[in-house]
């Protein structure tokens, strides 16, 4: 019985207005400003072309992609397993990992690059100069969002049965995990690969000040001489992002269990943990 | 205990890849503020007290708090104008999956928004140029702290949202209907019931805002190309510097500094948050 | 002490959108007396219920409490005492503050309020938890919390929606003596809400039956259970053997007797009786043309189950000693008492 009256609707449909002006219209302004002519007016999709056309700008997205590819594989490879042996076998490690696991969520990303020079004088010294190399410490920080996502799905089924079954029946663990357990945690799977990949590819902070060029940098270099094409690609980004989420929400909607929250909240995404990664 | 060793070998590739790319830069950040050369020495942390630092540390706190402030005031309101609304109605959905995305819309790319929107050159300034002859961009005061307040509001009231909605739609519909059939007035209700419920929320997810706007970096550093006013740019300046030698010395009493703040903050909301979820779980 | 105030609920309607949660309820209840609404999901108990309490607007009729018409009054100027199903308890209050609530809501001072809430802590025997908070105790005590809380108002009407349905089956035979006794020493008019048969029986002084929004009988339990007046009543109160009867001349033939068959019943013609198991009768006999299935030892009663020479299964209530007379398959004659049966139509045969 809240708000039934025609003066309340009217207010609070005004208030919506309002705060869905603020936050829709720099979208708007970010599609205007790249697709604007300055010399002759009217729009043009020069500043989108560059996106392909610039050689710098289109190594750092392919760079970008690329890392994030490479942060959600070796993510998946170290995380789940951990998680399921954590589960069945070492239980008295669970405190431990899930502490770690969301410490870098108190720990800021620029903290992080402060005291990150000497190791990667190692990494690089062991493995090159490629951007590449960021994939380890991108997938630290992803870890928090990960690891909720999974441990969700984890938590969902029940991992001691299937995996006693599975075992039972002759299968060795890498069979297990691979054919009976991932299947059944393909959501969270999917919602933590999801993630990365948005945060990876927004991800400023750490590779700027260690002198990569991957597309945020690239992105604001650019910024400096050439506004339409720095916002059109992040625009393209934003997009990106948001078009992950959209599937990430039809894809796990079947399977999601209902909670008393609304789904959308319950989703793990960045945004439900503290320390945005900016 | 040998057991205890072998069941804990396939959890090395985990721990290794965190004590080497988290806990170690953190060590080093924590030693390396109190370390010069290997020597013992506060020299670093005694440069926090020069005036460029405490300026900034001032200016960065000033930015936390306000934005902290006016994201969770004004995303109270939006969450409670999402909540008062029926619970499956299509607007409620799309208006929360929005905040899910605009609350990671920090970085880059939110600076290129706003250059987009009131920049120099941006699509508002512009048209209010040619309908009211004002200059909005003006004196640059997007790139000065109004300008980060503005663009840090951004994406803190989404922030506030979405962890601000759980927290009414625990507020349990018998509990109104109970103090109501006891005699209270919508504004006793609120005043004895509600509000007293929802502070600690309120407060965990003030200071969430505030660590997170204290953290933040990539938005500053996109938009402010010179200078250093808030503690996160000062820090760039430091391990950036080719002028002065030992500077990223300073990066780290500075980094050290920060962290010390984010994890006391973050220390006080996971206390907040424990009492919330005990009474509006 | 309140000298309890009558109840009026006149032709109660609600309607959402094109559900009838309630068609045309009236309701009067005595002072003092404890009246249970008694029914399965969605039959309008508890939206009669919140209708009264003024928490739900009824479409049409009107709601009079001592005389007065309460219809447009806000729900919390009412002066009701309400017990919700769970979870209505301030979690941020002490035990002695949520009971003492209702008296800061009337702007009693402290002094006043302290005495009145332990007097009421002291009525549901929970004095010693004074200080406690909502998580620390069981849900049967937060049950007792809450009714201290609706009663230190001095209300004048108690309403109870369902409060023990979400406890265990032990607390709840506990608490609701423990109810029915506060509220015959407050002397409260009371509306008692339940889908629980046993419950409302046992704590009523009359019982509503309600199925669809309507009321289908109202009357003491005794008389609920001897005498139901409609099938829905027969059904849902109480156990039930369907036995095929003849109806003719306001008698049922059944079972080889003549009993009276009860007002709403089928007029003539063939039906099924409804008859309670304590009212069957088993004999052993090795010419009778029923046979034993089966003894369900209950501890102080037994059930004895036996099958009809038509194929019809019955159900004979005894004490277990003289249930020990039977075992499966013994020959016994099945007859009944001869007190009077409903008897209703045969239902329709499946195509």
């Amino acid at each position: 019985m809240r708000g039934k009256t025609l003066g309340g609707k009217v207010f609070r449909g005004a208030l919506l207005a309002a705060f869905g002006l603020f936050f829709l219209f720099p979208l708007y302004a970010m599609a205007d400003f790249s697709t604007r002519n300055l010399l002759a007016g009217g729009r043009t999709m020069a500043a989108w072309k560059n996106l392909i056309t610039d050689d710098a700008l289109y190594q750092a997205i392919v760079i970008s992609l690329l890392l994030a590819v490479f942060t959600v594989v070796l993510m998946l490879l170290i995380l789940v397993p951990t998680m399921i042996w954590v589960r069945l076998r070492a239980p008295w490690a669970k405190g431990v990992v899930e502490f770690l696991c969301l410490l870098p969520l108190t720990i800021p990303a620029l903290v992080i690059v402060v005291g990150l020079r000497n190791v990667y004088l190692w990494v690089t010294y062991f493995l090159g100069e490629s951007a590449l190399t960021l994939t380890f410490v991108y997938v630290v920080l992803v870890l928090p969002f990960a690891y909720r996502a999974i441990d969700a799905a984890l938590s969902a089924i029940d991992l001691k049965t299937l995996s006693e079954a599975a075992r039972s029946l002759g299968a060795g663990w890498l069979t297990t995990i691979a054919r009976v357990v991932v299947p059944n945690i393909w959501s969270g799977i999917l919602s933590a690969a999801f993630i990365s990949i948005a945060v990876v590819l927004g991800e400023y902070t750490i590779a700027s000040l260690s002198g990569y060029e991957t597309l945020q940098v690239q992105i604001v270099l650019i910024g400096k001489s050439d506004g339409p094409t720095s916002v059109a690609a992040s625009l393209a980004t934003l997009v990106f992002g948001f078009v992950l989420l959209l599937i990430l929400a039809l894809v796990t909607r079947g399977r999601r269990r209902p909670t008393a929250a609304d789904p959308a909240v319950a989703a793990p995404t960045p945004a439900t943990q503290p320390g945005v990664p900016t | 205990m040998s057991r205890r060793i072998r069941e804990s070998l396939p959890l090395l590739p985990f721990f290794a890849l965190v004590t080497i790319f988290l806990i170690v830069p953190t060590a080093t950040v924590i030693v390396s503020a109190f370390f010069v050369d290997g020597v013992f020495s506060l020299a670093r942390i005694a440069a926090l007290f020069s005036d460029t630092a405490l300026s900034a540390l001032w200016k960065s706190v000033l930015l936390s708090a306000s934005t902290a402030i006016i994201g969770a005031v004004l995303g109270a309101v939006l969450a409670w104008l999402i909540v008062s609304s029926a619970p499956t109605s299509v607007l409620r959905r799309a208006v929360i999956s929005l905040c899910s995305v605009l609350a990671q819309f920090g970085g880059v790319a939110l600076a290129f928004a706003f250059l987009a929107t009131i920049g120099l050159n941006g699509v508002l300034t512009l048209w209010v140029q040619e309908h009211f002859g004002w200059n909005l961009a003006g004196s640059g005061w997007l790139y000065s702290l109004t300008g980060l307040i503005l663009v840090y509001t951004y994406f803190q009231i989404p922030l506030m949202v979405i962890v601000f909605v759980p927290a009414l739609e625990g507020l349990r519909e018998q509990w109104r209907e109970a103090a109501v059939s006891l005699g209270a007035s919508t504004f006793q209700y609120w005043r004895q019931v509600a509000v007293p419920l929802l502070t600690p929320a309120f407060l965990g997810s003030f200071l969430l805002l505030f660590a997170n706007a204290f953290a933040a970096y990539a938005t500053a550093a996109a938009l402010v190309s010179q200078g250093s006013p808030i503690l996160p740019l000062l820090i760039r300046a430091a391990l950036t510097s080719e002028v002065v030698l030992g500077q990223s010395g300073f990066a780290y009493a500075l980094a050290l500094e920060m962290i010390v703040i984010v994890a006391a903050v973050m220390i006080a909301y996971n206390a907040l948050v424990r009492r919330t979820a005990r009474w509006l779980q | 002490m309140t000298n309890g105030v009558s109840v009026e609920l006149n032709d109660l309607t609600r309607v959402y959108g094109s559900v009838k949660a309630l068609d045309g309820l009236t309701l009067h209840i005595e002072p003092g007396e404890l009246v249970a609404l008694l029914g399965p999901s969605g039959c309008g108990k508890t939206t009669a219920l919140r209708i009264l309490a003024g928490l739900d607007e009824a479409t049409s009729g009107t709601v009079s409490v001592d005389g007065k018409d309460l219809t447009r009054v806000p729900a919390n100027k009412r002066d009701m005492g309400m017990v919700f199903q769970a979870y209505s308890l301030f979690p941020h209050l002490t035990v002695l503050d949520n009971v003492a609530f209702g008296l800061k809501m009337r702007g009693k001072d402290k002094g006043q309020r302290s005495s009145r809430a332990e007097e009421m802590l002291e009525l549901v025997g929970l004095t010693a938890h004074r200080h406690k908070y909502a998580s620390e105790l069981s849900g049967g005590q937060q049950q007792r919390v809450a009714l201290a809380r609706a009663l230190a108002i001095q209300p004048r009407v108690l309403l109870l929606d369902e409060p023990l349905s979400a406890l265990d089956a032990k607390v709840r035979v506990a608490l609701r003596d423990e109810i029915r006794r506060v509220q015959l020493e407050v002397g409260t008019t009371t509306l008692f809400v339940t889908h629980d048969q046993e419950e409302a029986l046992a704590v009523a002084d009359r019982v509503g039956v309600m199925s669809q929004g309507k009321l289908e009988q109202l009357a003491a339990p005794a008389e609920l259970y001897a005498n139901p007046a409609t099938p829905f009543v027969a059904e849902f109160v109480g156990l039930n053997n369907k036995v095929p009867a003849e109806v003719s001349a306001d008698h049922a033939r059944l079972l080889g007797t003549s009993v009276p068959a009860l007002p709403g019943s089928i007029g003539s013609g063939g039906g099924l009786a409804m008859v309670r198991p304590e009212s069957v009768t088993v004999t052993a006999d090795p010419a009778g043309t029923a046979s034993v299935t089966s003894v369900a030892f209950l501890g102080p009663i037994s059930r004895v189950f036996c099958t009809l020479a038509d194929g019809t299964v019955v159900s004979a209530q005894m004490t277990s000693s003289a249930a020990r007379a039977f075992g499966p398959g013994d020959r016994v004659t099945v007859g009944v008492e001869p007190t009077g049966v409903l008897v209703v139509a045969p239902p329709a045969k499946p195509r």
